[in-house]
């Protein structure tokens, strides 16, 4: 009994090991942070449309949809945008978007030179309505339900594996409620 | 010319991330706005104050931050707007609460623990290292040894 004391360091640093193991493997980012508004509400919002028609949480309201916010001047957001194409386009997905601190001709350049997976886009100049969100970069992607709730965040660019593992069945599961 | 340049260099002072045209007008409001800003996280930078980082989003909150003052908030108004946004992460100094004991008292339990460890560990050496009493037999030579008998 008394041997198995001297054991414990060795059982320690084993189990230390193993989180630190898990930690690095896991891929999970700890610089990102979960949003404060899981499972509440989404802010209220109510911009001007790049379309010419003005974007307001209320009109959005009674479908799943999701909310990226981008800009013409984020390089990851050059990187993400093929696949948010495949979303709209294949995928069926209602993909809504806000231009993050951008000017609404360098927005218009960005999605005619790369194309355009939105149904619709709201002008976010001063970045207010991101600050509410609790935006901390672009791209930032919300999955909002029908009765307007935030059920996901994702920071950065969405990745394949991201779309198919939690992007995907997140809205399949919420299209079925 | 060394007393021009001395002078100088007292007027070299620390770089505010603050830039002028963010001030308030009122002094007490600033005040406070920069007391609340050196409390609240950059969530950009993550290990700087809003009231330090040159991000443009601290920029953003720092404004915002002012807005909210100006507009008649209170210190705890504002940094619960902030807090709704962008959750306690935001604040330098976690809120004391059930759930956040452990961060805030974990490493003096530590200490006590470890204080306690050693107090039991130095307590049984001592205890030891006491070396058991001699025999008769052993008592008998010591005393003939100091007498000064030989052996």
């Amino acid at each position: 009994m008394r041997r198995l004391v001297y054991l414990l360091p060795l059982l320690l640093f084993a189990a230390l090991a193993g989180y630190f193991a898990f930690a690095l493997i896991s891929g999970r980012d700890p610089r990102e942070l979960p949003s404060a508004l899981l499972d509440k509400p989404a802010p209220a919002f109510d911009l001007p449309g790049l379309g010419g028609e003005r974007l307001s949480a209320a009109t959005l309201r009674g479908e799943v949809f999701v909310l990226n916010f981008f800009a013409s001047w984020c390089a990851p957001c050059r990187v993400e945008h093929p696949l948010l194409l495949r979303l709209a386009r294949q995928e069926g997905v209602r993909l809504v978007g806000i231009a993050y601190k951008d000017r609404p001709e360098d927005s218009r350049r960005f999605l005619a030179e790369l194309g355009d997976p939105y149904r619709a886009i709201g002008i976010d100049r001063d970045g207010r309505v991101a600050i509410d969100f609790g935006l901390y970069g672009v791209p930032e992607t919300y999955v909002i339900d029908r009765q307007g709730h935030i059920r996901k965040r994702f920071v950065g660019p969405l990745s394949p594996g991201q779309v198919e593992r939690e992007l995907l069945p997140l809205l399949r599961g919420l299209a079925r409620l | 010319m060394r007393r021009v340049l001395a002078l100088l260099l007292l007027l070299a002072g620390p770089a505010f991330a603050v830039q002028p045209d963010e001030r308030l007008a009122d002094p007490v409001l600033e005040g406070r706005a920069r007391a609340l800003s050196r409390e609240l996280r950059c969530v950009v930078c993550q290990n700087e104050s809003i009231d330090e980082s040159n991000a443009t989003l601290a920029r953003d909150l720092r404004l915002l931050l002012r807005e909210r003052l100006a507009g008649g908030d209170s210190d705890a108004a504002a940094v619960a707007f902030l807090v709704a946004r962008y959750g306690d992460f935001v604040l330098l100094r976690p809120p004391l609460r059930a759930d956040t004991w452990l961060l805030w008292f974990g490493p003096f339990a530590v200490l006590v623990l470890g204080a306690a460890v050693t107090v039991v560990a130095l307590r049984r050496r001592a205890a030891a290292t006491v070396p058991p009493p001699l025999s008769a037999e052993e008592q008998a030579r010591l005393d003939r040894l100091l007498r000064g008998d030989g052996a």
